[in-house]
Order: C-alpha cells, then sequence, then structure tokens
C-alpha cells in the first residue's frame, strides 16, 4: 500500500492540473461522488461529527492496528474533502493518522476558503480520525 | 432636506473592495452591516481626541469624553423616541440586553408556577435566556408557534396568556424568515392582561419606521449596534422606567454603585445601575454617529426603498427553477431565505463566495424554525439601504452558475 506521503503527492499532481477554481471544486465534488457509498443504517447519532455545519458521518473500524472507515455528508463540497482523506488514509495505520496535515487542502486549493471557517468541519474530521486512531494505535499494544 | 438613498453606498468603504478576485457583492447584512465613512472617523476621532474614562475624572478631557459619550445616549433615545435618556442602557448588544432583562427582571418578578412566552420565531438570544430563567425559578416557558406563512400564531398567544404569565418576549423581525411581527395588535393584547413585553428589535430598528419605544408601547426594547451600521461590541437595552426601578442590577462593580461601606451598599441611578465597569465608550459614540447617519434618510423612503428591493429579489430568486423561498408572511424585511432543490446550502454559500457573493448559510441561530420546517438550514441573503438591483441581480447569477457548476 501507498504510503500519505506517496499518496498526498498524487492528489497535488492532480489538483495541479486543473487550472480555475471552477474545474477543482468540479474535481472535488467528482472525488466525492466516487466515494463507497455509506449504508443508511450506519448514520447514527454516534457516527455524527459534531462542529459541522453540514452533516458529515464516520463509521470507523479498527483491525489489526489499521483504521478503516465508511464516510458521508450531506453537502458535495464537504463529501470531496472526506473523499481525500478517505483516499489518503483508509486502510493506513494508525500511526500514519498523526502525519495528516491540514495544509494538503491549501496546497489543493481549498484551505482559503475552508480552513477558516468552524462551519465546514475540516478540523473536527481530522480531530475525529485522529482520535480513533489513537484508541486504535493503543488497543494494538 | 433627507439624504437620498442612491448616494449612501458611496459611504460605505468597504463596499468597494474585491473578495476572490470579483467584487464584493455583500448580502449578509442581518448578521452584519459595513460602516459608513462617518462612524469609522467617529471612532477614529474619540481615540485621537478625546479618549478618558467617564463619569469620574474631573480633568478636562474626562469631562469631554464624557459629554460625549452621554450625548450619544441622547442620540439613540430621540432616535427611539424614549421618554427619558435614561431609560437606554448601553450593552454589548441584544444578546446581552436580552440576558440581563432575563436576569435582573427574572430575579425581581418570576418565581415557581410562573409563565414566561416566548415564539418559536426566535433567534436562539431571545429563547434561551427565558429558558434558563425557568429552569432556575422553576417557571414554566411557552412557545408560540408560527403558521406556514411564517406568521405567529395570535390565537395561540392569546390563549397563553394568563395571571401566571410574567412576560413575553418576541421579535419584531425574525432573522431567519424575514417576517414582521404585528407589535401594533400583538403588544395591546399582552397588556390587556397586565403582562409586559420584550422587544427583539435586532433585525428591525434599522430597517422599520416603527422604532419609537412609546408608539410601541414596548416595556423593553433591545438592539446591536452592528446591525445598524455602527461599530461591534455596542448594543442597547431600552426599558420603561418603572421596570428598571424595580429591577436589581445584572453586574456589581465600579460605576453602578452610590455608596460602599461593609455595612451598605447603595446603587446608582438609571442608567449607570446597570452599567457596571468602564463602558464601552469609543463604541458608543460610534453607535450616535450612525444613529446620526440613519436619521439622515426619510424612515419612510428607507423603509419604501428596501421594501422595492426586497420585492425585486423575491420575484427574481423565485424566477429560479427548483428554488424554494421560505415564509411568505404579509409583511416582509429584508430578508431572503432560500434553498435549491438537491443543493446543500452549505455548498451553496462555499460556491457563492467564489464569485464574491457574502450571504449566510446554516440554521442562523433559530434550530426551532429549522425544526418546524423540516429543513437542516437556509440559505440567507439579507439587505441593507446600501443595496441595489444590480446586488440582487449578481447573487441571481451566482446561483445559475453554481446550479450549473452542480448539474451532473
Amino acid at each position: 500500500m501507498k504510503t500519505v506521503a506517496e499518496l498526498e503527492a498524487e492528489l497535488i499532481e492532480n489538483f495541479n492540473l486543473l487550472e480555475t477554481w471552477e474545474e477543482k471544486y468540479d474535481y472535488l465534488i467528482e472525488l466525492g461522488q466516487e466515494l463507497p457509498p455509506m449504508d443508511p443504517a450506519q448514520k447514527t447519532e454516534e457516527n455524527r461529527v459534531k462542529g459541522c455545519q453540514s452533516s458529515v458521518w464516520f463509521d470507523i473500524t479498527c483491525k489489526d492496528g489499521k483504521l478503516y472507515f465508511d464516510a458521508d455528508s450531506d453537502s458535495l463540497i464537504v463529501k470531496g474533502l472526506v473523499a481525500i482523506l478517505h483516499q489518503l488514509l483508509n486502510g493506513q495505520p494508525a500511526e500514519a493518522f498523526a502525519d495528516v496535515n491540514l495544509s494538503l487542502f491549501e496546497t489543493l486549493g481549498f484551505w482559503r476558503h475552508l480552513s477558516s471557517q468552524r462551519s465546514n468541519g475540516l478540523t473536527a474530521m481530522v480531530a475525529h480520525l485522529r482520535a480513533a486512531a489513537a484508541e486504535c494505535a493503543q488497543g494494538k499494544v | 432636506m433627507s439624504k437620498s438613498i442612491s448616494s449612501a453606498r458611496a459611504d460605505f468603504p468597504l463596499l468597494f473592495t474585491t473578495v476572490n478576485d470579483h467584487p464584493l457583492v455583500y448580502l449578509d447584512n442581518a448578521a452584519t452591516t459595513q460602516k459608513p465613512q462617518v462612524v469609522l472617523d467617529a471612532l477614529q476621532s474619540y481615540y485621537s481626541n478625546l479618549n478618558s474614562n467617564v463619569h469620574r475624572g474631573n480633568h478636562t478631557l474626562a469631562a469631554r469624553a464624557t459629554d460625549a459619550f452621554e450625548e450619544a445616549r441622547s442620540k439613540v433615545a430621540r432616535y427611539i423616541n424614549a421618554a427619558n435618556p435614561y431609560e437606554v442602557i448601553f450593552t454589548r448588544g441584544t444578546t446581552e440586553s436580552i440576558n440581563l432583562v432575563a436576569f435582573s427582571f427574572g430575579e425581581a418578578f418570576v418565581h415557581a408556577g410562573d409563565e414566561i412566552i416566548v415564539t418559536e420565531l426566535e433567534h436562539h438570544s431571545n429563547y434561551v435566556p427565558w429558558y434558563q430563567l425557568c429552569q432556575r425559578k422553576g417557571a414554566h416557558f411557552r412557545v408560540v408557534p408560527f403558521d406556514a406563512n411564517g406568521e405567529l400564531d395570535l390565537e395561540a398567544l392569546k390563549a397563553m396568556l394568563n395571571e401566571k404569565t410574567r412576560l413575553v418576549a418576541l421579535n419584531q423581525v425574525s432573522n431567519s424568515l424575514g417576517t414582521v411581527n404585528p407589535l401594533d395588535k400583538i403588544i395591546p393584547m399582552v397588556h390587556a392582561v397586565g403582562v409586559p413585553v420584550l422587544v427583539d428589535a435586532a433585525q428591525a430598528v434599522q430597517h422599520l419606521p416603527e422604532h419609537d419605544v412609546q408608539a410601541l408601547d414596548a416595556d423593553f426594547y433591545a438592539f446591536s449596534g452592528h446591525k445598524m451600521y455602527a461599530p461591534m461590541g455596542i448594543g442597547v437595552l431600552y426599558g420603561k422606567e418603572k421596570w428598571l426601578e424595580q429591577m436589581p442590577p445584572y453586574q456589581s462593580g465600579g460605576e453602578m454603585i452610590d455608596q460602599v461601606t461593609s455595612q451598605l451598599i447603595t446603587f446608582a441611578a438609571l442608567p449607570y445601575k446597570f452599567e457596571a465597569g468602564t463602558p464601552n465608550v469609543a463604541d458608543a459614540i460610534g453607535l450616535g454617529a450612525a444613529v446620526d447617519y440613519l436619521s439622515q434618510f426619510e424612515p419612510f423612503e428607507l423603509q419604501a426603498y428596501e421594501e422595492e428591493l426586497l420585492v425585486y429579489g423575491m420575484e427574481q430568486l423565485r424566477a429560479i427553477p427548483g428554488l424554494t423561498l421560505y415564509g411568505n408572511p404579509r409583511k416582509r424585511s429584508s430578508i431572503l431565505p432560500f434553498n435549491v432543490e438537491g443543493i446543500q446550502h452549505y455548498d451553496m454559500g462555499i460556491l457563492l463566495d467564489n464569485y464574491g457573493i457574502a450571504v449566510r448559510t446554516g440554521q442562523h441561530c433559530t434550530q426551532p424554525i429549522m425544526d418546524a420546517l423540516h429543513i437542516s438550514g437556509t440559505v440567507r441573503a439579507s439587505l441593507a439601504l446600501y443595496n441595489t438591483r444590480e446586488d440582487i441581480d449578481a447573487l441571481v447569477q451566482g446561483i445559475h452558475r453554481v446550479l450549473k457548476m452542480l448539474k451532473r
């Protein structure tokens, strides 16, 4: 499996091919559409990430020290962000979650709009994943 | 002669900025308005020429600052036609004004088993403090519902009023739907059973000519400076003298006392009893400047201009396929809440921002309204006196571009 850094480099390369913000958002939304569908039964209150204006769900499982998750959002843009996190992190060892740097989204061309707003919950989503990863890493020991 | 509204836009420097390589289209005025140059100048001038603590020092600057601060109070009092300037209390904003009444009126008049009435149309700021008061006192929290048009159910309100009711709190204009509540009917109805009314005028005082507290006969009237072209951090609580006199202080400390000994503390007269600590002098003076600015316009002319623009906005938005405009009240002010089928409000807001269009999305601190409408939120465009048809056209064009982009 590719490392988070390798996957990041791929994403950056793909987004760099796009010139306008419309194209970037279009691609982001497309990534979201390609996210594996989430079973409505997984969209519980417990799986909901607090701190987002739109609804975001993460159903996370820990297996052999690796984290797997299904995720969804009712916002196309947030779902695209979720898809990026999924591409980077799904199936990665729990320790890799500490390396996720939110500045990636700036590099991709979204940070300007998304980072400063607590409403989009990017920070909350990453914090949520990291907390689960920490638990997963402990469970492994 | 009154100032022409078409000249107003030029008075607001920030309206001429660019956002994301587009000229700013500012349609988030219900959240906060931009500030005219005269208000910015007043702030600068205060700190450059007058800065001093008020009501204490006997030096010249202190006296000048005190005069300017009290003159600002008088300007506000004249603007809302308060019977006395000391019925105008400076606060941080509408939220603090309402919390002050919920605490101090609550201490004096609300007991276990009593009832407080609010409405389902309220901002959380005029909902949660009353709920909390009821929790503290063991009182009952009653909520007047609204109907399919976004109008309050006045029959339900009438039926709720009884000898246990201690206060009715409601807004003049809903921040979420724009409904203008018929205070001319509601306040007399509530007064008929001897109950006082608190009016949240945060979305009304800058738009409607009906901001005369004596004509309305409002017992309390709360509003924020920053939504009426004044600085952030300053707001107003108007209260009738007869109520304010009977209410204990909200906060205590300097400014609000008369005598302090270890045996006895007596409080200062109105309005200082409710203004503990050093007040926000600069922003109060800024508010005075904003009131002067607003007063240049003929109130009914201002209302007619904004209403014409609102109607234009409603027509233009309703022509967009799949767009739902929420609420259909008989009278609406300044607020255009909507969603487009299949597009989340958050996505619409983010994409409009890329075109330089500032709107607000989400629940607008009115979760009970969103629950009643069974939606997770809305896109809200809200107007001010400097907006034009061009702003509406830019919004409509922006929505069309977003629709085109998201059509897949």
